[in-house]
């Protein structure tokens, strides 16, 4: 099922907490949201789940708007709020009964589907406890389990993996993979690593607008655009290096990265590379050059460069 | 109609996990107890074979206590943003109201019929009027569910139980004595209109065995602006 988000604009107050956003994300595959807090990941989400009213613009999931049909899309979409709310005072298994209940699974069918969750979310252990006597990373499990039992098509998680410890991520990582397979998900985080590692498509948003869009290939190319090196050059004097290397003709920044170490980076001018003339001066000067390596753009700096005021 | 079920029954589940309901029905049925049988002008006072001391303290029991099974309904899912888990499901604010309301009724219908014992008594005691005591029964129905829309509409104004009480409170308070106090001190058409609107004059005669489609339109009207003003509050918290 595809999500279709026309001119979307929220407007709180005096503030646009989304501004005239569009996209589309289609079958299959696994969005990232990322940006800075109040940057308006959550209330797309939120319009999404036909939770929040638009103050202006349509979404459509599948052949479905929310103004129009916002039961449809509510069979279809499984959501796990920023928060997680749960009913503190129900057992994980009562509580996954309702839900389930409430998705309108038919009642020969709710015992295997609750059976099946409890095993994917590891919940086990778990099951006939309060949800109030539970950690944070259970209740986390308990919330995905509650957005997946009804198999929807869509998924909405904001900031899954908030919560849970390393080995948790590693795991609810791998289930997003699997189930974004087929489905269609949108999931936020503030953890880069975590949108590259787990989605298709990330879209960084600020401010209520998207201000990039694209694989994380994609990004890092786009902020890319000059080459970085990191060159450690040994048994020289590190001040005649610096100077050297800044005048060679490609250079256009050197940076000491580690006086005792002798390391630098190097950033040469658009379009040029530097390798070669590195090369050169070192055979020239009788250096020893024990290190010449491309620094990769992160994505860190690509999201800090977009963000940043 | 089956989303609506779902929801009472959690919703009934929750009131008798907490001990809500427990505590609810046992104070329910001492203080109607107390007062109908052993204390003030109870049966043996009035001496006559009558629930009508029942159903006098039933009426002013159920004004307060009705709020506090009420007032957490829809605040505590505010607070803890349930509610939005509630609503993204495939059900209608509607639903989700008249869920809660019917899971509270349920529960007060429940209390009635421990009392049932009392009606049994008293009827092997004397003459009692059945025709009075159902309608006297019905008409406790129909004030708590009044009570019950007033209290819903109340709590999902903030996320704060206690203003949910309160506020539930000043409303029944509003009905029960201001209209009936203003209605006293005005003449003409306008006194009338202000009686109408008095909650009491209509249990009243409902206690008392007359059955006025009047009294049944009241009720049903209080209700109904409750339920449309629980949902409005509902839809402006999603704007």
């Amino acid at each position: 099922m595809d999500i279709v988000v026309e001119n979307l604009t929220k407007v709180y107050g005096m503030q646009r907490a989304v501004d005239n956003i569009s996209f589309r994300v289609n079958t299959g595959e696994v969005l990232g949201f990322l940006g800075p807090n109040g940057a308006g990941k959550t209330t797309t989400m939120k319009a999404i789940t036909t939770y929040l009213i638009p103050t202006e613009g349509n979404i459509w999931v599948g052949e479905y708007s929310i103004y129009e049909q916002p039961e449809e899309i509510k069979k279809r979409i499984g959501y796990l709020p920023e928060s997680n709310p749960l009913y503190q005072d129900m057992p994980v298994i009562d509580y996954l009964k309702f839900v389930g209940e409430l998705q309108g699974i038919s009642s020969a069918k709710i015992k295997d589907r609750i059976r099946e969750m409890v095993i994917v979310c590891g919940l086990e252990g778990e099951k006939h406890k309060k949800i109030s006597e539970l950690s944070k990373g259970y209740r986390q499990r308990v919330g995905l389990a509650q957005a997946l039992i009804h198999d929807p098509d869509v998924l909405i998680l904001d900031e899954p993996t908030a919560g849970l410890d390393p080995n948790q991520i590693v795991e609810i990582r791998e289930l997003i993979k699997k189930i974004g397979k087929q489905k269609t998900v949108i999931l936020s985080s503030h953890i880069l690593a975590e949108v590259e590692a787990t989605c298709d498509r990330i879209m960084i948003i600020n401010k209520g607008k998207i201000v990039a869009d694209g694989t994380s290939d994609d990004l890092r190319k786009r902020a890319q655009g000059k080459e970085i090196l990191k060159v450690t050059i040994e048994e020289a004097d590190t001040d005649t290096i610096f100077e050297k290397l800044k005048e060679l003709p490609t250079v256009e920044l050197v940076d000491i990265l580690n006086k005792a170490k002798n390391s630098f980076e190097v950033q040469s001018k658009r379009d040029d590379s530097s390798r070669r003339h590195i090369f050169n001066l070192c055979v020239k000067n009788g250096w020893i050059l024990t290190e010449l390596t491309s620094l990769e753009t992160k994505l860190e700096d690509v999201f800090r460069e977009l963000t940043y005021n | 109609m089956r989303q609506i079920w779902i929801i009472t029954k959690r919703e009934l589940q929750s009131f008798f996990d907490s001990l809500t309901a427990y505590i609810m029905l046992i104070a329910f049925l001492g203080f109607s107890g107390l007062f109908t049988w052993l204390y003030g002008s109870d049966i043996f006072f009035t001496k006559q074979a009558s629930l009508q001391t029942f159903f006098g303290v039933s009426y002013w029991t159920l004004f307060f206590f009705i709020p506090a099974l009420t007032m957490r309904q829809f605040a505590e899912e505010n607070k803890t943003g349930t509610i939005e888990l509630l609503l993204t499901r495939p059900v209608t604010d509607w639903q989700v109201i008249f869920g809660k309301f019917l899971a509270t009724l349920l529960l007060i219908a429940i209390a009635l019929v421990f009392t049932l014992p009392y009606y049994i008594t008293v009827a092997k005691l004397g003459n009692i009027d059945h025709g009075a005591t159902i309608m006297g029964y019905i008409g406790l129905l129909f004030i708590s569910a009044t009570y019950i829309s007033i209290g819903l509409f109340a709590s999902s104004i903030s996320n704060n139980q206690i203003v949910g009480f309160l506020l539930a409170l000043a409303i029944g308070i509003l009905f029960h004595f201001v209209f009936g106090f203003l209605s006293m001190a005005s003449s003409g058409f306008v006194s009338e209109v202000l009686y109408f609107l008095s909650l009491g004059a209509h249990f009243e005669s409902i206690s008392r065995g007359v059955v006025d489609s009047k009294d049944i339109i009241y009720f049903i009207s209080i209700i109904f602006l409750s339920f449309v003003g629980t949902e409005a509050i509902l839809q402006k918290n999603r704007t």
